[in-house]
């Protein structure tokens, strides 16, 4: 029962047009959108900002070293006292074997898991391995750098007896594993995400679950599980601290993976941990070779989206 | 005649069964593969560290000899910088997410900001190192101090946040929203005392995943030119400062052996570090979940 | 009490007067024209009811009613809404002002994920009213105007979801109540509930009516006719007959709307 007032006492209404915080509301209310606009805008100010750093002082580099040394030019010397050479391609190579290696470890693996995972496992065995594959993802890469040094690679040097301390195939298995938790569970969610209703009409018609998963589930998921793989592929590429500490500080330019290598990464750790002086050619190389990771990173990512951005309009 | 011939089809059923069965176990063992690494990993690191983990080790500084070597420096150092981390971080997040949700229209600027943040999320760490350096270190005259290397991780981590935030805030069922619309508040009490309160589980979860990120970090700190000999702990937030992984590094990149089981420690203590941080996040999901 | 007969809030004996007048009034989403040359008077303390198929525009005008179909951003208006004599389109007229004056109640129960003290004080609170005391009496008032009180006195700080659908709904009614509104506006608030619930929320709007002009979207015919004194039919985003509940439910002038009533279509 709406209880009538009683007279000596104001309305709610009244309580309301009384209180004196109107003007201060509407003030607030138009500022906020704003300083929300400000604060979102630091995102881009943040590429922005990392964008204008690498070309400014990688075009302080180029007026030191020709772009065309720098983008072809197979012999990485900076430190050289006597005519450093500063072509890029050996980092390339180091950073490039060491991905490939991580791909042929991370791909079986995390397909693998992802399968089973998605088609095989039940329910229980899903909810146990999920939050293990997401400890793994979450392990700080100087975990797995210490690792590859102290333990994969020697253990690698008992099968091949060449194999220097520093090498190329100890972290390039160690990043496969550190991406392989990436590969599995986007992958998994881009075949969890295939209906249920396809599966059941291909075992229905007596399929094994085998055939449901390669021949029916994998094809549906497959830009999915591209674009996870390929978004892998940029972290690989990007990993700085297992490189660093496990794949040595000796650039060269081809195919040995048993030797010392560096990546673009590792270099621009190498430089930062000495003592580079502030001005120098070799301070400003870091610039030039993080723009170069930068934009192989950018385009990995940017395939990615592409790619997912083409499986979710399917279903 | 027919095309389908049933005998045969009973006899290869043999072999597809055969072979789906034969797959499913190399599938199982895909899986235990990572299963596996990681518990070699953890294997190794407790047994090659347990032993430095004594009393010592957290009271001592940085030293030459493994035997005095200490992780006080880097385990405070660690935690000055999350408390730069963590404020700057979820403000800007959060205040990202809260924009891109509530306020946003659909334009080309929103577009623009919401592909720019995916895109920021795939930008290497060590690149955000070189960011921090110019711009933190050397134009805002920063130095190498924990405040030039929390605005450094905050940016890192910045993309985790939104993302995760926006996730949090789209959960909130657009009814109560109305509701509290047709009580005639305004869009920002609304976003205050309801959206926010709501979704306050899922970006607390997200935000400590991505500041655990960050404490485990060690390319953008090497970068900006974080010290690892330190025999003084931070006095303020233009002190400098070392970390927990900088002192990991340092260490397992000694030539002396003794120094691996230091480093080992040094890990260990790290990630207990982690593993408080994500029992909180678990506990905060787990405790506040809201049902509706 | 000439500030109070500003506020409209207590100007209900006069039952002469309109609360809503709705002037050609159209409305777009996008290319969709939904609502076409509207023209309904509303008078207080009446229970207007707004009946017609789905899709019929009949949510959409009552949406509009405090203007929460502008929440869709691509919705255009033209013509006037005149609530108390003043346009609610006109610029100066903020929507909050309007949304504390009308209040909503929604097809599904929406509490907010509080206590339910929390919930039927969350009005008054983001109106500037922060004594305890006076909440605190709010609280009570509203609850006992929803007949909700009995239910739930004891356990006021519990979260409101903790309720059952039925209980739910008559909480945001008392939600509503608590900002003393003039008129409440409630879209099919039946809708989701089961009839044992209906039933007690039909009683409730019977009697709210003495102290609300009150106006409902339901696709229930029998709730119309129960409990309204005046039922409009909508149809393809037209008023087809507006009339007594009685008339229209016994002798409707349009052929459409007697093809309705009984059944033939919708």
């Amino acid at each position: 029962m709406a209880q009538k007032q009683v007279s000596d006492q104001p309305s709610v209404q009244e309580l309301i047009a009384k209180s004196s915080s109107k003007k201060q509301k509407q003030l607030i209310e138009k500022m906020i959108p704003y300083i929300l606009l400000l604060i979102a805008s630091i995102s881009v100010l943040t590429t922005i900002g990392i964008v204008a750093t690498l070309i400014v002082e990688t075009i302080i580099f180029f007026k030191e070293i020709p772009v065309f040394e720098f983008l072809f030019g197979t012999e990485w010397y900076p430190f050289a006292n006597k005519e450093p050479a500063f072509g890029i391609l050996p980092l390339i190579a180091g950073t490039l074997k060491v991905t490939v290696i991580a791909v042929i470890v991370a791909v079986p693996f995390g397909i693998g898991s992802a399968i089973f995972l998605s088609e095989y496992a039940s329910e229980t065995t899903r909810r146990i391995i999920k939050p293990i594959l997401e400890v793994l993802a979450g392990i700080p890469t100087i975990v797995y750098g210490f690792f590859a040094l102290t333990f994969v690679t020697p253990l690698l040097q008992q099968f091949i007896p060449d194999l220097k301390i520093f090498n190329a195939l100890s972290p390039g298995i160690v990043v496969g594993i550190m991406i392989l938790p990436m590969i599995a569970s986007l992958s998994e969610d881009a075949m969890s995400s295939v209906p249920n209703s396809i599966r059941e009409g291909a075992l229905a018609m007596g399929s094994t679950k085998l055939e449901v998963a390669l021949k029916v589930v994998v094809p549906a998921a497959l830009s999915g599980i591209i674009a996870s793989v390929v978004l892998a592929i940029s972290r690989a590429i990007g990993e700085t601290m297992i490189v660093s500490l496990a794949g040595g500080s000796t650039p060269k330019f081809d195919w040995d993976v048993t030797g010392s290598i560096q990546t673009m990464t590792a270099y621009i750790v190498q430089v930062s941990s000495g003592d580079a002086g502030y001005g120098t050619t070799i301070y400003y190389s870091i610039y030039s070779v993080g723009f170069t990771l930068f934009l192989f990173t950018l385009v990995m990512n940017l395939i990615a989206h592409a790619i997912s951005k083409k499986y979710r309009e399917e279903y | 005649m027919k095309y389908v011939n049933h005998e045969s089809v009973v006899k290869r059923m043999m072999n597809r069964l055969t072979i789906n069965k034969i797959f499913k176990a190399i599938f199982f063992f895909a899986t235990l593969f990572a299963l596996l690494a990681l518990a070699i990993l953890f294997y190794r690191i407790i047994t090659q560290g347990i032993g430095y983990l004594t009393p010592e080790f957290f009271q001592n500084f940085g030293s030459r000899f493994p035997a005095k070597a200490g992780i006080k420096a880097a385990l405070i150092g660690s935690i000055w910088l999350m408390f730069v981390v963590a404020p700057v971080s979820i403000i800007l997040g959060v205040g990202t997410a809260i924009y891109l949700e509530e306020y946003a229209k659909k334009n080309r600027l929103t577009d623009f900001i919401r592909m720019n943040i995916s895109n920021l999320a795939g930008v290497p760490s060590v690149v955000f190192g070189l960011l921090g350096l110019t711009i933190f270190v050397r134009a805002l005259s920063l130095g190498n101090s924990v405040l030039a290397a929390g605005f450094t991780m905050s940016l890192l981590i910045l993309p985790v946040i939104i993302v995760a935030s926006q996730e949090a805030i789209r959960a909130v069922p657009n009814d109560v929203r109305e509701a509290s619309y047709g009580m005639g508040a305004t869009k920002w009490q609304t976003v205050v005392k309801i959206v926010l309160p709501s979704a306050i589980p899922g970006i607390l979860t997200g935000a400590i995943l991505a500041l655990s990120r960050a404490v485990g970090e060690t390319a953008p700190l090497i970068v900006i030119g974080i010290p690892v000999i330190i025999q003084f702990l931070p006095t303020g937030l233009l002190s400098q400062f070392t970390a927990l992984p900088m002192q990991i590094y340092d260490w397992a990149k000694r030539p002396q052996h003794d120094f691996q089981f230091v480093a080992a420690a040094g890990i260990l203590v790290l990630m207990i570090f982690l593993l408080i941080m994500n029992s909180i996040a678990i506990f905060i999901r787990n405790k506040f979940s809201k049902r509706y | 009490m000439v500030q109070s007969l500003e506020n409209g809030s207590n100007t209900r004996n006069d039952t002469s007067s309109i609360v809503y007048n709705t002037q050609q009034l159209n409305l777009w989403y996008g290319n969709h024209h939904a609502l076409k040359d509207i023209n309904l008077q509303i008078k207080e303390n009446e229970v207007t009811a707004i009946i017609g198929p789905s899709g019929c525009g009949k949510s959409t005008y009552i949406k509009t009613l405090n203007r929460m179909v502008e929440l869709v951003p691509t919705v255009k208006t033209s013509g006037k809404i005149l609530y108390r004599d003043r346009n609610i389109f006109d610029n100066d007229y903020g929507v909050e002002e309007l949304r504390t004056k009308v209040g909503m109640v929604f097809q599904k129960p929406n509490p907010f994920p509080k206590s339910i003290y929390d919930n039927i004080a969350y009005g008054p609170r983001i109106h500037g009213i922060k004594n305890k005391k006076i909440l605190d009496q709010i609280v009570e008032k509203s609850l006992r105007g929803a007949a909700i009180w009995d239910e739930v006195k004891d356990r006021l700080h519990t979260n409101a979801y903790s309720l059952s659908g039925g209980q739910q709904q008559r909480i945001c009614i008392a939600r509503c109540l608590a900002i003393e509104p003039d008129v409440i506006l409630m879209d099919e608030p039946t809708s989701a509930l089961d009839p044992i619930s209906t039933l007690k929320v039909e009683e409730l709007i019977q009697e709210l009516k003495q102290d609300y002009s009150i106006i409902i979207v339901t696709h229930n015919m029998q709730q119309a006719a129960r409990i309204s004194d005046k039922t409009a039919f909508f149809l393809n985003g037209e008023v087809v007959e507006f009339d007594n509940t009685d008339v229209i439910f016994s002798t409707p002038e349009d052929k459409r709307t007697e093809d309705y009533i009984s059944g033939r279509f919708g």
